[in-house]
């Protein structure tokens, strides 16, 4: 075995050398030959290059998950299989995904079609909820720009018609697969040809980078990954679990945006999760992208971070042997500064448990609905007792160089009777803690703007019979 | 084996440019764009750049070996930088090393000094300082000075259109191979074959003879590679010639984002007149076209705007003037519609405006002053064949407007934070080159001798479905099953002298021509069937589904057989053919002529839900009757119409394109600009074809498709406007900016006081 580790890519087991480095996108092409891949756009934006990474688990299977393989470090294959579209081709015909889209109608210029492909075959390896609109989520970061995706619609349609009836009995869904056609046979080998395989976990400290999902520092910093200088946090399985603690929920700081969606323990303490979660980036990028990541990038408009501050989570830093809980809102200095000692890592998040049967709201306002970043978001965290509020935290992106905890605006909602005045002293009192600025996503008087009214929007959802729209707005 | 593209996109085996296998020794390019808008160059030193590890070759203007200046319509365009910059990623230089990362890296390196000079975005500060392209153009009929006095309502307003990118999947990209003799293949991602080997021809000074051009697809271009492909082949060409070495050169989004144009922003004036009953009397409009840094396409974008300023209506008085105005960014270019949904959004705001001022609902308004047939076009040409009100018709009586309208209006009345509207669009939209002399196609159709069919046109495939068209056209024609005929790639070498694959023309044409050339062959060989036969009249065989047939009834003599009877006859199994379409001329001296070959038409409802406390908005549904005259190929069509439509409506609402008073341009990443996704563009999208509308002027009774739908698009901007209307009776009509983002849209919803303060700058540049 090279020192740089193996990996499974489709069927063959491929020794990593020395030039085996950047994203693997660009090393599929030019290395491996395997043009099927596409980019459009180097950076996460568009799904062209989705492929399929399958990470060994407990259990003696691999998992699989759907990532954009422009932002997939080659330093993160060693133990794994990463699937391309290459590999699902049968040898003559076409899989059943292929085949609805086909049957559809739908590939014009065929330039997103593998990412397409590979984005749905995912869907049906990973998700329990086989409907078409589950698969359209599942679709959430596949660009095309030909077909208006009404085709494409169509062939989901069908393509979830048929899940539905092939995977309806319980049992391995990779073994369904095969049987259906979706996956070639081999997939079958995979684990046992990857046993043993994984590369042992290095130690975190003396690099210069600790790289999380990589999602915005590989397109901020590509030059990373041109050398040995990159530790990669999904080595530490550790940090990867979602236990619940007496008095809380530890989210481990390397545990993905997309399994805190799915995470029960999430749901039971914010039942909202899934429908939050979803307007956050795209699957592909949630399948890479970690708590940790997001919230160390330090992002002003961060959605997970938001969504945190107002659930008043902790940070639990280690370095070596130091361990120190820190609460999240205490971790933003200023524009992308940190509370954070050198060498210093997430290893985890902690939600309170007692914010159990708090409402919790969340808004996001961005040019496009998903995959896109906010001009301004928001989340509320509040406990109600009849009309009053008696605990509430509001959290709001993209009016400051930080991602800001609103104490005024949340200490102007507590201890009264909800009603338009309180709403609108709560609206004067956000207005004067928060500093926006002209950029790319909106002027600042926008954003002053809207501040305002997703305050209205959550109390609106808060307290729908209390207020109405048109006193507040 | 001989699937269609389709069967190949799915399984990622469809070849684009990058993932032709580079030959030993291929270089990899990178270019340097200015970093300013406007500015001379002080001084350019590669010598850092030079000595980076992998890197070959820095190429500057000096370099060029003919004439640096690739600008097809006016010579205003070099290839690279010399002595000025006049807009911000203008390319400068290109460095040539083993790997494309190694010629990235080694570009920053690149000491570039440029001295400032003032730079203009404003199309309207642009023509204010005498920066004009062209002198203006005026397009007239009847007397619209005199009208005025007659009308009973006069609106006037401004409408300001943003720009729109691309965004084809697929980036810019070419590679170039030198072959024997300083002759040079160049693959290439182009809609315009022949124009990439006219200008590669031009800056390596050789004989077009010289210039291979070969295309297999693109992965989509929407007018964005009909002419701004060139430069990235003529830069792979230039860097074959000099280093003697392949040279591939892909962008990366960034670089395509920041140094390409994009579709022209407009700014315009108008004024209405009306009866009191609604007839439209007179319509005056000024366009001023943003044409960016370089003549690019512009001229022809203007005046494909000009002929399109009436939109679907017929107007007795008109006067319709087009500025061309010269500014410090990217040379804008063809985008699908190419200047027709600039001036039809126009026209739309005006009726808007007017019904907004009478009190009707707009579409009343649209339905009486619909084209019919003999209506004049303001350039001379009157409606043939026409097909608004049909259209329109069977959309209001399918989709029950009235209904749709009341349900609506019932939301409304019972709703606050939401609103609705709804919205009608027509479209009618002109056929042809604009250009009569660029109405023509060849093809070349090549029957192996065993029964298989190549065919090769001009026209270039870009997801559009062209050549599964000219496949099915070609099969027909011969008699012959769909799965014996390939289309070939596009090469200048096969068929020559082609025009852009644009326009929405290529089917049309180059599907004609294929026909033609079809027919000749299918012609001799109906002769050796016949001798074959002992009949004495050729006029008796045809050839149907690869059986020859001799007075209507089949016989056993089978296509192989007769190919290969052929063959050893010594006939021709081979043929060219040439296809001009008939009866266009235009006098650009009086603006007056028969440019269009036909029009296409159709009508789109439209309805959106309107979110008035964030300033979001949903489109619910689309329902389109569109004239496909006789479909070729109704799936392929479905398909235009479904994608057209899509960029039509994030033209409107979404895609947001702006540039700094400096001239750098803001959405400079995948992530800043945002195109439709699934989340975007309507689930409930009902289109159907007109039935009985076989076209007499286009093959087999078809129609182009690819632009006209784009348009149907325009519809959301005004249900989205007549939704805030709800909201905010106060809404100016006079005032029409787009994209109608949630930013512009919280803004109308908001008293106009606040409303200026909220979003004060607001011209798209």
């Amino acid at each position: 075995m090279s020192d740089r580790g193996v990996c499974l890519v489709n069927d063959q087991l491929v020794e990593l050398g020395n030039g085996d480095r950047g994203v693997a996108l660009a090393w599929l092409r030019e290395r491996r030959g395997l043009v099927g891949t596409k980019e459009g756009c180097g950076e996460g934006e568009c799904g062209a290059c989705t492929v399929l990474l399958g990470e060994p688990t407990a259990s003696g299977r691999l998992a699989y998950r759907a990532v954009a393989s422009c932002l997939l470090p080659v330093g993160e294959l060693p133990g794994r299989h990463l699937v391309t579209v290459e590999g699902l081709n049968p040898p003559t015909g076409l899989t059943p995904v292929q085949q609805a889209l086909v049957d559809a109608g739908a590939p014009q210029c065929g330039f997103c079609f593998p990412g397409i492909v590979m984005a749905l075959t995912g869907f049906l390896l990973t998700s329990d909820d086989l409907s078409s609109h589950a698969a359209t989520v599942a679709l959430d970061g596949n660009v095309c720009r030909c077909t208006g995706y009404t085709a494409i619609r169509r062939a989901v349609d069908a393509l979830c018609e048929h899940g539905a009836r092939r995977l309806a009995a319980p049992g391995d869904r990779a073994t369904q697969l095969i049987q259906w056609g979706v996956l070639p046979d081999w997939f079958a080998t995979a684990p046992a040809r990857l046993r043993g395989r994984d590369l042992a976990p290095r130690t975190v400290g003396g690099d210069r980078v600790v790289m999380a999902g990589g999602t915005d520092l590989i397109i901020q910093q590509p030059e990373l990954l041109d050398d040995d200088g990159v530790a990669f946090l999904s080595r530490r399985p550790a940090l990867a679990t979602i236990e619940r603690e007496l008095d809380h929920l530890s989210l481990g700081g390397g545990v993905t945006i997309e399994t805190l969606k799915h995470d029960p323990d999430v749901r039971d303490l914010v039942p909202d999760a899934p429908a939050i979660i979803d307007r956050f980036a795209s699957t592909l990028i949630r399948n890479r992208a970690t708590v940790a990541g997001n919230l160390v990038n330090a992002s002003p408009i961060g959605d997970l971070t938001v969504l945190l501050l107002a659930l008043d989570a902790s940070l639990v830093l280690v370095e070596g042997g130091a361990r120190r809980v820190l609460p999240l809102g205490e971790f933003y200095l200023g524009y992308k500064q940190l509370q954070r000692r050198p060498g210093e890592v997430i290893e985890s998040v902690r939600i309170p448990t007692g914010v159990k049967g708090d409402a919790v709201s969340f808004e996001k306002i961005s040019q496009r609905r998903f995959l896109d970043i906010a001009s301004v978001n928001s989340a509320l965290r509040a406990r109600l007792d009849g009309p009053v509020i008696t605990s509430a935290t509001l959290a709001i992106g993209g009016v400051a160089p930080i991602p800001l905890v609103a104490r005024n605006a949340a200490q102007a909602l507590v201890g009264r009777v909800l009603d338009a005045d309180v709403v609108r002293e709560a609206a004067v009192a956000l207005d004067r803690e928060i500093a926006p600025i002209d950029d790319v996503r909106g002027t600042a008087l926008y954003k002053r703007e809207l501040a305002r009214r997703v305050l209205i929007a959550h109390l609106l959802r808060l307290v729908p019979d209390r207020l109405r729209h048109e006193e507040l707005v | 084996m001989n699937h269609g593209d389709p069967h190949l996109h799915v399984r990622g085996e469809s070849v684009f440019v990058d993932d032709i296998p580079a030959p030993a020794g291929t270089l990899h390019a990178a270019v340097l764009g200015s970093p300013a808008a406007h500015g001379t160059i002080t001084g350019l030193d590669v010598s850092r750049a030079l000595a980076q590890p992998g890197v070959v070759r820095v190429l500057t203007a000096a370099d060029i070996p003919g004439e640096n200046q690739i600008g097809a319509i006016l010579p205003d365009e070099p290839l690279l930088a010399d002595g000025t910059v006049h807009h911000a990623g203008q390319p400068v230089a290109v460095v040539l090393a083993d790997s494309a990362a190694a010629a990235r890296r080694a570009r920053r390196e690149i000491e570039l000094a440029i001295a400032p000079l003032p730079v203009i975005v404003d199309a309207r500060e642009a023509a204010a300082r005498g920066q004009l392209l062209l002198p203006a153009r005026t397009f007239a009929i009847g007397d619209v000075d005199t009208a005025w006095s007659r009308c009973d309502v006069v609106v006037a307003g401004r409408v300001d259109s943003g720009a729109q990118e691309h965004f084809y999947l697929e980036t810019q990209g070419a590679m170039a191979v030198p072959t024997e003799d300083g002759t040079v293949l160049v693959h290439s991602s182009t809609q315009s074959p022949t124009g990439v080997q006219k200008q590669i021809a031009r800056v390596l000074g050789v004989p077009m003879h010289g210039v291979q051009v070969d295309v297999r697809r693109l992965g989509g271009a929407f007018g964005g590679k009909e002419d701004q492909a060139t430069p990235w082949a003529a830069i792979c060409a230039v860097g074959a010639r000099v280093t003697g070495r392949p040279v591939r050169l892909i962008l990366d989004r960034r670089d395509d984002l920041v140094m390409t144009g994009k579709r022209h922003p407009y700014s315009s004036d108008y004024k209405l007149g009306l009866t009191r009953d609604g007839r439209f009397l007179a319509y005056e409009v000024t366009l001023y076209q943003n044409a960016g840094s370089a003549a690019d396409l512009s001229p022809a974008v203007l005046e494909r705007s000009l002929f399109h300023a009436t939109a679907s209506y017929a107007i007795e008085n008109v006067r319709a003037t087009g500025v061309s105005c010269r500014t410090n960014l990217p040379p804008f270019t063809a985008f699908r519609g190419f200047g027709g949904p600039q001036a039809m959004v126009v026209m739309e705001a005006a009726v808007q405006a007017a019904a907004q001022r009478l009190g009707r609902p707009a579409w009343e308004l649209q339905r009486l002053n619909l084209l019919q047939d003999g209506s004049a076009f303001p350039y001379g040409m009157r409606a043939e064949n026409c097909h608004a009100a049909r259209c329109w018709d069977e959309a209001v009586a399918l989709h029950d407007l009235d209904a749709m309208a009341a349900d609506v209006d019932a939301h409304n009345r019972t709703h606050q934070a939401t609103k609705q509207g709804l919205a009608v669009m027509p479209v009618c939209f002109g056929i042809s080159f604009t250009n009569t002399s660029m109405n023509q196609a060849g093809a070349l159709v090549h029957v192996y001798t065993d029964g298989s069919v190549g065919v090769s046109t001009g026209a270039v495939e870009m997801g559009q479905g062209v050549n599964e068209k000219i496949r099915r056209i070609t099969a027909l024609s011969l008699g012959v099953g769909l799965e014996r005929v390939r289309l070939e790639t596009t090469n200048t070498s096969r068929v020559a002298n082609t025009s852009p694959t644009a326009a929405s023309t290529g089917a049309d044409m180059n599907g004609m021509a294929a026909r033609l050339a079809a027919l000749q062959i299918q012609s001799r060989l109906r002769h050796v069937a016949a001798a074959r036969l002992g009949s004495p009249d050729s006029d008796a065989i045809t050839i149907a589904d690869g059986v020859v047939h001799l007075a209507g009834g089949p016989t056993r003599l089978t296509w192989e057989a007769l190919v290969e009877a052929a063959y050893l006859a010594r006939v021709d199994l081979a043929a060219h053919a040439f296809y001009a379409t008939p009866r266009l001329h235009f006098d650009k001296a009086k603006e007056k002529g028969r440019p269009f070959a036909y029009h296409v038409y159709g009508t789109a409802i439209v309805r959106v839900t309107l979110d008035c406390l964030r300033g979001t908005s949903s489109i619910d549904t689309v329902r389109i009757v569109h004239d496909a005259g006789r479909s070729l190929d109704e799936v392929i069509d479905r398909g235009q119409v479904d994608g057209a439509l899509a960029q039509g409506l994030g033209w409107m609402l979404l895609e947001d394109v702006r540039w700094d008073v400096d001239g750098l341009l803001l959405h400079d990443t995948a992530g800043k600009y945002k195109v439709p996704d699934l989340g975007f563009t309507p689930a409930d999208v009902h289109v159907r074809f007109l039935a009985n509308a076989d076209n007499p002027e286009a093959v087999l009774g078809s129609k182009a498709v690819g632009e006209p739908p784009l348009m149907y698009g325009i519809g959301a901007l005004f249900a989205l406007r007549r939704a805030i209307l709800a909201a905010n009776p106060d809404l100016d009509p006079a005032l029409v900016t787009t994209p109608l983002t949630p930013e512009r849209t919280l803004a109308l919803l908001m008293d106009a006081p606040r409303a200026a303060t909220v979003n004060p700058e607001e011209t798209p540049a």
